[in-house]
């Protein structure tokens, strides 16, 4: 695992009509690891994912990604950017309109300038690569279950081979044995091709079997960011209610006995 | 870095070895696919490797062109294999070689004329539906009616009232805002037309007689529908869509008569109301343009029109107007009702909804003006 960070907050300061919503972030994302990223429901985890994202605008600090600063960065240099990263949505956000295989292909199109042929055969491999049958290539995505939405949205994110993957709840609403294999799938993909994710959740699992590092939000700021053991040892109340309450201690035993 | 490049052969013994260097990534994909197959077009020996040792970055998209290659000679009947598989590859490899790329072929199209007429024998199947679907609404409509004039204590009174006031209270100004200007058009036109033969004058029996009897009914209708039915049918809708109106279900209340009957009730007190209030300044438009434009002086307009329009105009516009508020409100239920999990469906039941009151409305006015006719009014 390198030590260069691909993403580099710096005292980010983002406020929402009025409301300090992040404080001061400071956070950086390596190459090759998978980070988690916790705090309470309202905390503002998806406000700072969007304000790295660009989605929403910032009032102060610095973003670096991939040693760029995104305030310079013109609009070549921000298109490299996004090409070279991938997003997974809560609700997927596959475009409705078009089939899954035109979902998958649809960055490939815009982005590469590769023969039909390749692009349909990459389409199928990434469907291959999260789990699906090829089969799933011409259907819609309202003819296809939750979990498979996920996967599918999944196959988008990482059409282009992103190095940093940003993931937001990739669990949430799954049944527990769907969320594991997502985890192990997210773990295997990451390992196949050694990018950085960036990882929103509340599972407790996820954290404990496949994050590297985890950083927690607070009040604005980031209140902890380090391993599960740093995590563990923490004597920050919110982190103590979170990692040792009733179902963090069940999910360890569970960790534990696996 | 430099784009991939697949080198030519060389022999290792029985073996041709095609060596791979440079970035096999997405970057590169489009000048690298080309190279590959020019580079193993030439190829004839039965057994051959490919060597990527010295390939310096490798993702999907480099593992697939390498991966395909080799499945083609070996679906060729030749020997083939990868040399120099570098162990942090190893696991991109192993994905990308499972795979199975078997795609089953595509639905034949169908043919056009059976399309067409499928899609049409289709439409009229759903015609019939919905006409069912709306005399089932105005069924349970008239049970939950009987049930609440049973029980009056039961009616939703303070919904009704907030209904009311949304449909009618806030729809006055933009109903007199649109009922002035057709008022005045008519007239305009009207002027502008029967100045030719000097018959200015009658501009005041048409602008009369078509407002009263039906341009206000209709275009308070069309605009009902357009504000009023779309909201109950995205407000329904929503409803649906969050289980709210399963909640209700649930709970032992029936959902006609908690959220269907106030709002049609509501419609049908606001509607005659907002008819009046249209036909009253669409006349008025009506007057205003006669004086400015047609030099008509208002004691002459008011004049005319007391001879020309009777009390029975006025009644056949006012009698028609709570029937199409039932059928504005019937239909805009029915739709909101219909609506199924996804956002898509909300959208296109609202749409729904929309045109196809417009339409009822439309339809209604001309039976009531085959009544009226016929009954000599």
């Amino acid at each position: 695992m390198a030590n260069d960070p691909v993403i580099e907050v710096r005292d980010l300061i983002v406020e929402l009509k009025g409301n300090r919503v992040l404080n001061g972030v400071t956070l950086d994302v390596y190459r090759g690891e998978i980070l988690g990223f916790v705090g309470a429901s309202g905390a503002g985890k998806s406000v700072l994912t969007r304000t790295i994202l660009g989605l929403l605008p910032k009032q102060a600090g610095r973003i670096d990604v991939f040693g760029v600063n995104l305030d310079e960065a013109g609009e070549m240099q921000r298109q490299e950017i996004e090409r070279r990263w991938g997003i997974l949505f809560q609700q997927g956000a596959l475009f409705s309109s078009l089939t899954v295989g035109e979902n998958i292909e649809f960055p490939i199109r815009e982005y590469l300038d590769v023969s039909d042929r390749l692009m349909t055969e990459i389409a199928i491999t990434k469907l291959e690569m999260v789990g699906l049958k090829p089969d799933v290539y011409r259907k819609f995505p309202s003819e296809l279950s939750g979990g498979m939405i996920k996967r599918v949205a999944l196959a988008r994110a990482l059409a282009l081979d992103p190095e940093i993957l940003f993931l937001d709840e990739p669990t949430s609403g799954l049944d527990p044995i769907s969320a594991g294999d997502f985890d192990q799938l997210i773990l295997t993909l990451q390992q196949v091709s050694s990018m950085a994710v960036f990882m929103v959740t509340h599972d407790l699992d996820s954290l404990h079997t496949i994050c590297d590092r985890i950083a927690v939000l607070g009040d604005g700021k980031i209140i902890e960011a380090g391993t599960m053991d740093t995590m563990l040892a923490s004597q920050h109340p919110w982190l103590r209610a979170y990692f040792h309450g009733v179902r963090a201690r069940a999910g360890m035993q569970a960790a534990a006995r696996n | 870095m430099t784009a991939g490049i697949l080198l030519s052969s060389q022999t290792r013994g029985d073996w041709v070895e095609l060596s791979a260097a440079g970035s096999w990534t997405a970057e590169y994909a489009s000048a690298i696919e080309p190279q590959v197959d020019a580079a193993t077009r030439g190829v004839t020996a039965r057994s051959i490797a490919i060597n990527i040792a010295r390939i310096d970055y490798l993702d999907t998209y480099g593992a697939w062109l390498i991966e395909r290659t080799l499945r083609n000679w070996i679906n060729q009947g030749r020997e083939a294999r990868l040399v120099g598989l570098r162990e942090d590859y190893r696991g991109l490899f192993d994905k990308v070689h499972v795979g199975t790329q078997t795609l089953s072929a595509p639905p034949p199209k169908a043919n056009s004329i059976v399309a067409t007429l499928e899609s049409v024998g289709r439409t009229m199947a759903t015609v019939g539906t919905d006409l069912m679907l709306l005399a089932q609404m105005l069924g349970s409509l008239m049970v939950a009616f009987k049930r609440v004039a049973l029980r009056p204590t039961t009616f939703r009174f303070t919904s009704m009232v907030h209904q009311l006031e949304r449909v009618g209270w806030r729809a006055v100004p933009i109903i007199l805002l649109i009922t002035v200007l057709i008022g005045a058009i008519l007239a305009q036109q009207g002027i502008f037309h029967f100045r030719k033969f000097g018959a200015d004058i009658y501009v005041i029996d048409m602008v009369g007689v078509l407002v009263l009897r039906e341009i206000g009914v209709l275009i308070v209708c069309i605009m009902v529908a357009g504000r009023s039915g779309s909201s109950y049918t995205a407000e329904l809708g929503a409803m649906r869509m969050r289980e709210e109106i399963d909640a209700l279900r649930t709970m032992g209340f029936d959902p006609i008569e908690v959220l269907v009957l106030p709002r049609i009730l509501a419609l049908i007190i606001a509607v005659p109301i907002l008819t009046f209030l249209g036909s009253m300044a669409a006349l008025y438009g009506g007057g205003l343009v006669s004086w400015l434009y047609g030099g008509i002086q208002p004691e002459v307009f008011l004049a005319r029109l007391r001879e020309a329009v009777t009390s029975t105009t006025f009644e056949v516009g006012m009698i028609k107007a709570p029937f199409m508020a039932l059928v504005i409100g019937v239909v805009a239920c029915v739709e909101g009702l219909q609506v199924q999990g996804s956002a898509e469906s909300l959208g296109e039941k609202t749409t729904n909804s929309v045109v196809k009151s417009i339409f009822l409305v439309i339809v209604l006015d001309g039976v009531f003006a085959m009544f009226f006719a016929s009954i000599g009014m």
